[in-house]
This record gives C-alpha cells, sequence and structure tokens, in this order.
C-alpha cells in the first residue's frame, strides 16, 4: 500500500535525523579543540547586573594568528580620561582558553590614555572580548574574531 | 628574584602622556603542559603588576594563564613631575622582583 509506505519512509527520515543529531553532538563534545566556554557569567560578576554598552573599544589584533602562544594585543577605549570620566579597568576574556580570563588591567585618570599593549595566548580561533569598566559604573564591551592557525596550549608532546 | 624590565622615554615634557614598557622574565607555566617523562609541569603564573610613579600607584594588573611567557605590559601615565616609575611584580610561589625607570621631566 501506498499509505503504509508513507509510513516507513517518515519513521526511517525520523529515525537517521534523531542518528545524525547524536553523531554531531558526540563529535563536537570529543572535539580537538575545546569549545567556547560562556563568559556571561564572569562580565555579569564584574558589571554586577548593571547595564553594559557595545562598543567604544578599538582591539587591535592581526586578523590572522600564525602562533597562539604569543599574540599581540594593542586594546583602545575611547575616553577622555579626565577624573570625572575615565576608565577605571580593562577586562580581557579568551572564551576558549582554558581559563577564559586572561588578564585585567587596572588604570584610572592618571594614565591619560585608556590603552594597554600586550602579548596574549590562544588556543585556538575565538572571539576575543573585552569589558571596560568606565566611572560612574558604567561598562563597554566588544571583541575580534582572531584566527589562530597554531593554537597555545593544545599540544603536550612538543616540550 | 623575578628579572624584568622597565622602559621609558628619555625625557619628556610636562603633560605629556607617556609610555612605560614592561617586560618580565617568566615562564607562565599553564599546568596543562607535560615534561618529558609525562609528569605534570605546576602552574606558576606571575599574576600581579604594580607601578607607582612619585609613590603614588598609577596602574596595575592581574595576569592568568592566558598571558604569553615573558609578559609584556606597556600601558600610559601623564607626566606630572621627574620621578621614579617603580614596577613590582610577583607570581603565585611568592616570587617576586621590581625595576625601576626615571622619569625626567623638562
Amino acid at each position: 500500500m501506498a499509505g503504509d509506505a508513507q509510513v516507513k519512509r517518515r519513521a526511517f527520515l525520523r529515525d537517521t535525523a534523531a542518528l545524525a543529531g547524536a553523531v554531531a553532538i558526540g563529535a563536537h563534545a570529543q572535539g580537538g579543540l575545546a569549545p567556547s566556554q560562556d563568559i556571561t557569567p564572569l562580565i555579569a560578576k564584574i558589571a554586577g547586573g548593571r547595564k553594559v554598552e557595545p562598543g567604544g573599544i578599538d582591539i587591535d589584533i592581526p586578523q590572522v594568528a600564525e602562533n597562539g602562544n604569543s599574540v599581540p594585543a594593542h586594546i583602545k577605549v575611547e575616553s577622555p580620561m579626565t577624573p570625572d570620566d575615565y576608565v577605571g579597568a580593562i577586562h580581557v576574556f579568551a572564551p576558549r582558553n582554558p581559563r577564559p580570563h586572561v588578564a585585567t588591567f587596572h588604570l584610572g585618570p592618571q594614565s591619560g590614555r585608556a590603552e594597554i599593549s600586550t602579548r596574549i595566548r590562544l588556543a585556538g580561533t575565538q572571539k576575543v572580548t573585552v569589558l571596560a569598566a568606565l566611572s560612574g559604573e558604567r561598562f563597554r564591551m566588544a571583541d575580534f574574531e582572531v584566527l589562530v592557525t597554531s593554537a597555545a596550549c593544545l599540544d603536550e608532546s612538543s616540550i | 628574584m623575578l628579572l624584568g624590565r622597565v622602559q621609558v622615554p628619555r625625557s619628556v615634557r610636562k603633560g605629556e602622556i607617556v609610555e612605560v614598557r614592561v617586560l618580565v622574565q617568566h615562564p607562565m607555566e599553564t599546568g596543562f603542559r607535560r615534561d618529558m617523562n609525562g609528569q605534570a609541569i605546576p602552574l606558576n603564573i606571575l599574576d600581579k603588576v604594580t607601578a607607582r610613579y612619585g609613590g603614588r600607584e598609577v596602574f596595575s594588573a592581574e595576569l592568568g594563564s592566558g598571558m604569553s611567557a615573558n609578559p609584556y605590559i606597556a600601558f600610559y601615565v601623564r607626566a606630572e613631575a621627574s620621578g621614579d616609575i617603580e614596577v613590582e611584580w610577583s607570581d603565585d610561589h611568592g616570587e617576586k622582583g621590581r625595576a625601576t625607570a626615571t622619569l625626567s621631566v623638562g
């Protein structure tokens, strides 16, 4: 009967789709690279529930980093840096690193410029996220996607 | 004693914004690596850097394992008067180090 064939086909499609889904989840969990961790709790802890606005941060990192062990990063937050309006702290996160919190830099009006240059480790291609804490309990956030061809922290044999 | 250095421009004008560059010798072991015998290399991170200018704290940083080995940090400070920029750092084993650069404001 045509109706019977239709039911079998439907069941077959449903079962194969479920199987494909299970395989995809398994592959994702066992992948060589660690998946991106959710850094929202880290950000919420710093911001303490206050509003985080996007933008106003210039993240200068090479789009393609050949060696994840040392990636030059230059971070600039737009701010007049006066005693009334300044950047108090710059937090850097790499969500795919084993420990996503990379560093926190504390500045103040005496800094003159809300700018930092440093070198960071990146365990794979990921969105480097920067949270800036401004005076008056304001927060700004921005991210930047970096393609890493040779990741840091992963190859344990090459020591 | 953890070695490192601090660099500032040779001479600056009053009110000028000066770049201070800090470089510290440190392996920044993540704790995830293993040595040739398969033994885990313990975590060892330079986690604190503090800079004072004229005795007042002008910059500090808390670092994690995501910082590259031999951490390099460049930050800015407004030159007000001639004086020393003293930078101190310490790691999670309690090892410390410091270096000073003199800012001459002309």
